[in-house]
């Protein structure tokens, strides 16, 4: 995978292309996603949002590469991801995607280090370097004093700062985030999306959110709309959808 | 396989008590089969050092015609024994050439008695040689020598047992004494044997089988025993023995030679089915133990879902699930066998250390077989469960509520 090193700032990272995803419920077929096309460059800042059963979150799963189209196209970094295999998806999600999740997903009875190490894991980097790795991360999401805390003794905030240095920790492309601040109250959820900006600007990772608020979504350059899972708008923020 | 290892044991450590409870069920299994196996093994080497310890290649000739392989045949047709007696002895030892030696043996049985103390016991009319062959000898005086036999004379040889009852401290050697109301002078005391297969091996008074025949009004002997040279010389031996015995009996096979190979390889093989019994009944254990792991690592698979899928997420692949919780079922298992075998250990060596008579062992192979055991039922037990975690879909583990 050498595509990584080619993409500068303003190159396309995502590129999505007729995109449709369609479930057998029962006897019948049913289309979640019917044909989605867009394309995220390097470094943007883009919140999808739609209401719920609009198939955003269907969509998320498959930029996410944890899921595969039933038809069209969609090239990561280059790479098709309907054409790769499990271990490659595992491989390509490993390198290029960092999750934030709105349930925080941290392993419980594992320490902030350990679970912001576990990317580096699959990512082959023996256990010192990864915690050392890891300790870096935590420092940048403002956790420095934090670091062998386990899941449950740490506030909500917390926790969404160690998933986000889980995030990061691999150094990926794209930052993926599902409703982040879901679970979090205004003010905390406010400082969140701060870090999330600082570190667009800062590391120029692709900011990619995944929400149905409008206070998240309007920060964001640029917004695309999912209606019954077709985009009804790509373009600038938008007012109180 | 290292990290797989290493998130293994991370996750043990994360849920300590579940991890015990679960290693528990191996634990026993593990400690069941090295204890019960030990006993079987220890049983079969305790009876192989006894019944080495009567003297080797020992062939011992009955009268009468029997099946001797297969141990419990119908009773031998007497009306065609014809007895075996002094004559037969010294044929054997004139014309066999592979044995080390033949002594008649006469049984019976008696009140011996010195003085105002007497002792019903087991008394024995033997030749010289009984003594080498069954590796039983003289500490003070002299055993039964060819002489007596042929002047048939009353002397006695004491076992231990009966000089301590009928002598206490007083020396016995040249005493007078009464066995079965004749009278004996005490020419040998036996060095102690102690008790073989229940048998207490000092409760006995050797006398000359000619002297024996004439005390138990018997006209023939017991038996007739005699041992082959070597190991490798048995069956050879026992053919010439009855060649020469048949030839005094007109042809007709008409007694028996037991060898003491057969009788060993009879207890050697009724040991060996011990053993697989008690493996049998110990591997129960360890299969209960394995059904433990594998409930335990189902319910972990369900209730780490979300886990899961954030590993997958994250990059693991459905490879890197599956090894995840196979050899968390594997390290859970095989610890638990460790601490099975070592407090086997422990216990064989504190039983050893304490009670030296029970035959308790623990040999390599057992603790070999204990442990890879254990290994086994760690791979089967974590099978279906890894199998499951690996099939998850990403996105319905992370959904997973």
């Amino acid at each position: 995978m050498s595509a990584a090193e080619e993409l500068a700032p303003g190159a396309p990272l995502m590129e999505v292309r007729g995109l449709e995803r369609r479930f057998v419920m029962g006897d019948e077929e049913v289309a979640v996603l019917k044909g989605v096309t867009f394309t995220i460059n390097v470094g943007e800042y883009v919140a999808i949002i739609g209401p719920s059963g609009s198939g955003k979150s269907t969509l998320m799963y498959q930029i996410g590469c944890l899921d595969t189209p039933s038809e069209g196209t969609y090239h990561l970094a280059g790479y098709s991801v309907g054409a790769l295999d499990d271990e490659e998806l595992a491989a390509l999600r490993n390198r290029f995607i960092g999750f934030v999740f709105q349930a925080f997903n941290l392993l419980p009875r594992t320490t902030a280090v350990d679970n912001v190490a576990l990317p580096l894991r699959y990512a082959g980097v023996g256990i010192g370097e990864r915690r050392r790795r890891a300790r870096v991360a935590l420092d940048r999401v403002g956790l420095g004093h934090r670091h062998d805390h386990t899941p449950d003794r740490l506030s909500g905030g917390e926790r969404q700062r160690v998933a986000i240095a889980r995030a990061i920790v691999t150094n990926p492309k794209l930052l993926l985030c599902d409703e982040p601040t879901g679970n979090l109250d205004q003010r905390v959820g406010a400082e969140i999306q701060a870090l999330f900006e600082e570190l667009n600007r800062d590391l120029g990772v692709t900011l990619v959110i995944v929400t149905h608020d409008p206070s998240l979504a309007k920060r964001a350059r640029r917004n695309i709309k999912l209606v019954d899972g077709r985009v009804v708008h790509d373009g600038p923020a938008l007012e109180g959808f | 396989m290292f990290e797989h290892v290493l998130s293994a044991l991370l996750a043990l450590n994360s849920n300590k008590l579940r991890a015990a409870l679960t290693m528990l069920g191996v634990v026993i299994g593990v400690l069941a089969v090295t204890l019960l196996v030990g006993v079987g093994d220890g049983a079969r080497k305790y009876l192989d050092t006894t019944l080495s310890s009567l003297g080797t290649n020992l062939l011992n000739v009955v009268p009468g015609r029997t099946e001797t392989r297969g141990g419990f045949g119908p009773p031998p047709a007497s009306g065609i024994a014809r007895p075996l007696t002094m004559d037969d002895v010294r044929a054997i030892e004139r014309q066999a050439t592979l044995i080390r030696g033949v002594s008649p043996v006469v049984t019976g049985g008696g009140t011996v008695r010195y003085r105002t103390r007497q002792r019903d016991t087991m008394v024995l009319g033997v030749g010289p040689q009984f003594s080498d062959l069954r590796n039983m000898h003289v500490d003070l005086g002299e055993f039964v020598r060819e002489e007596d036999l042929q002047a048939r004379r009353r002397v006695a040889i004491l076992g231990r047992r009966v000089v301590r009852e009928l002598f206490g401290d007083e020396s016995a050697l040249g005493q007078p004494i009464r066995i079965a109301g004749g009278r004996y002078r005490v020419v040998g005391i036996m060095e102690e044997k102690g008790r073989s297969l229940g048998f207490d091996l000092d409760d006995l008074v050797f006398i000359p089988a000619t002297t024996a025949m004439d005390q138990f009004g018997q006209t023939h002997l017991s038996q007739l025993l005699t041992a082959a040279r070597s190991k490798d010389d048995t069956a050879s031996a026992t053919e010439e023995i009855e060649e020469v015995l048949a030839r005094r009996r007109n042809g007709e096979r008409v007694f028996t030679i037991q060898s003491q190979e057969d009788l060993l390889k009879t207890f050697g093989a009724l040991t060996a089915a011990m053993t697989m019994m008690l493996l049998a009944i110990a591997s129960v254990s360890l299969v209960v133990g394995g059904i433990g792991i594998m409930n335990i690592m189902l319910v972990s698979v369900r209730e780490r879902t979300r886990e899961i899928g954030v590993r997958r997420a994250v990059g693991a692949t459905r490879g890197d699930v599956l090894w995840q919780f196979l050899l968390e079922a594997v390290v859970i298992s095989t610890i638990g066998g460790a601490i099975g075998l070592g407090l086997g250990a422990a216990i064989v060596a504190v039983v050893t250390k304490y009670a030296p008579d029970v035959p308790l062992r623990l040999s390599g192979w057992i603790a070999a077989v204990a442990f890879g055991s254990s290994f086994v039922v760690g791979v089967i037990s974590g099978v279906v469960p890894a199998r499951r975690a690996a099939a998850l879909d990403p996105v319905d583990a992370l959904r997973y509520e």
